[in-house]
């Protein structure tokens, strides 16, 4: 088997795997490797034609081909070694088995490894949709993937399960290709995507959204015909006689994104069930020394710039790790979600790591409050910090800074409780 | 005669909810937008709305079949779909580099559609 040494590791290619490896060479890592099962770099993004992508880490509105090919370029430039259509088939702290159809096996020694998997759509089979089998049911990801790189249109009128963006997006994508959407279902009694494409892909194209609503059956022997939609309660169950007909050809499913972590389960990396990503410090590092994890593979982000600023965090880390460079003993406090919080990245943090700089928390909350809110930090029981928001979303993660000056609060507290109360 | 409407702002992710009060196509006052690009958001959708146009064309000899495309500015919201249904009607020929325009002055609007990426040729052994 062939064997190859190299100081950082970083698995997929997408925004984070290319962010991470960017960082992690100008850090000072001398030879860092990208592994790509697809055949070309960038992850989800050359699909996403929409734009909206790179307006805070690159200071322009970019188009997701765009957004990726920026990067490719500048991990190219800083001499990053990108191996596509190659796939890892097992994963260690310090050993990768990889395999591509150039060489068959690799035996890949590395002294760090960055986790940058991504995430994968929740499918059908999570649902538990009654009704028949035909084909038309797809998940908006991959009517995505036909309609914008293969040149397939998947049907002609359809329903759209769940108002997260990409379906969203893809509903103003099937109007423009001159396909009908007849409705969009969301079970929440709220929009689960961002608000701007609640306008500029819902009502700018003048597309039914119903609310506290969901697919009840799905009818149709060979293709779908029809589904049915019901309205639920507060409590997701259907309304008894609330049943409706929709005739459709096409069942789109936008119901979720869930981290993908087969991998970093073999290599033994501890994953928080909440997030369903690996628990990570603030440098990103995971349970297993070596293995740092980075983007949609810890937690879904809401933007890819975001995705990007915490690849970058990882990359420099894992070089720092590969370079001997980590430091001294640690001593951690565990952060927590508090009232109204569902979860919080990083899972603990060294406070000594605010002498090099902030360190930011991301936060996503349980339900949406429409009014003034108030985001509280206690360590254990003193309130290290307090920031008045307009509102919070669940659709809408929630950054805040902890700086140099809350360190000595920090030092020797246990816990870090985060609450997102009404103001 | 004044109105009050509310306006969800496109301009970045944040989407600020803004309550306008206007008269005709005249803005009176506005509250609830984070930073100036909500009021210019607001002018222009009372008078002119417009929006970015993403779709793909297709390719001739290209290593995919399809090149996505964008409009270099946003054009006349209510042109999107006339817009769209003539670029299904395009083809290019392979090799394609970013940013080359596609389509010039598309509809007479003055707007430019150019490649999202590069779309290389399609090579004879793969």
């Amino acid at each position: 088997m062939k064997q190859l040494q190299c100081d950082v590791l970083v698995i997929g290619a997408g925004p984070a795997g290319l962010a991470a490896a960017y960082e992690a060479r100008r850090t000072g890592a001398a030879n860092v490797v990208i592994v790509e099962r697809n055949d070309e770099a960038g992850g989800i993004l050359p699909q996403c034609i929409h734009n909206g992508f790179g307006v805070r880490a690159l200071g322009a509105d970019l188009t997701g081909p765009e957004y990726a090919y920026r990067w490719i370029d500048r991990a190219r430039k800083e001499g990053v070694g990108i191996l596509s259509r190659t796939m890892v088939l097992g994963l260690e702290a310090q050993r990768a088995v990889v395999a591509n159809p150039r060489e068959g096996l690799v035996d890949i020694m590395p002294r760090a490894v960055v986790l940058c998997m991504g995430c994968r759509e929740r499918p059908r089979g999570a649902l538990a949709i009654p009704g028949e089998r035909p084909a038309g049911v797809y998940t908006a990801g991959t009517a995505q993937r036909l309609v914008n790189m293969e040149g397939y249109m998947p049907g002609s009128r359809y329903v759209i399960l769940g108002s997260g963006d990409i379906g969203m997006i893809m509903a103003r994508r099937l109007t423009l290709e001159g396909a009908e959407v007849a409705e969009m279902a969301e079970i929440l009694p709220y929009v689960s995507g961002l608000r701007r494409n609640l306008v500029q892909c819902i009502r700018d194209f003048d597309i039914p959204l119903s609310l506290c609503t969901t697919v009840t059956n799905v009818y149709g022997r060979d293709r779908v015909e029809a589904v049915e939609l019901s309205t639920v309660d507060e409590r997701w169950r259907p309304v008894p006689g609330s049943q409706r007909r929709v005739p459709c050809d096409t069942l789109l499913l936008s119901v979720g994104l869930i981290p993908e972590n087969e991998l970093s389960r073999v290599a033994g990396v501890a994953i928080d069930p909440v997030t369903g990503g690996p628990f990570v410090d603030e440098r990103f590092a995971t349970s297993v020394p070596g293995i740092f994890a980075a983007g949609n593979v810890v937690h879904v982000y809401d933007l890819v710039d975001d995705v990007t600023e915490s690849a970058l965090a990882a990359g420099r880390s894992a070089a720092r790790h590969a370079m001997g460079l980590d430091g001294g003993p640690r001593s951690e406090i565990e952060l927590a979600a508090g009232d109204n919080v569902r979860h919080v990245v990083p899972h603990r943090l060294d406070p000594g790591s605010l002498e090099q700089g902030e360190v930011l928390l991301h936060l996503r909350v349980r339900r949406p409050i429409e009014a003034a809110t108030r985001i509280e930090v206690w360590a254990d029981d003193h309130r290290l910090l307090s920031r008045r928001l307009r509102y919070v979303r669940p659709a809408e993660m929630v950054t805040i800074a902890l700086q140099e000056q809350h360190r000595a609060m920090l030092e020797g507290a246990r816990r870090l409780t985060i609450h997102a109360q009404e103001a | 005669m004044r109105e009050n409407r509310e306006f969800i702002c496109v301009t970045c992710p944040v989407g600020c909810t803004i309550e306008a009060v206007i008269e005709g196509q005249e803005l009176i006052e506005l509250k609830g937008n984070a930073c100036r690009r909500g009021i210019a958001f607001v002018r222009e959708e009372i008078s002119n709305p417009r929006r970015m146009l993403t779709t793909t064309v297709q390719v001739d000899g290209g290593a995919l079949p399809l090149l996505p495309v964008h409009s270099n500015e946003p054009l006349p919201k209510h042109l999107l779909l006339a817009a769209a249904a003539a670029l299904r009607r395009v083809r290019v020929t392979a090799p394609v580099t970013v940013g080359q325009v596609i389509v010039h002055d598309l509809l007479g609007t003055g707007v430019d559609m150019q490649a999202s990426r590069p779309v290389p040729a399609k090579q004879a052994t793969d």
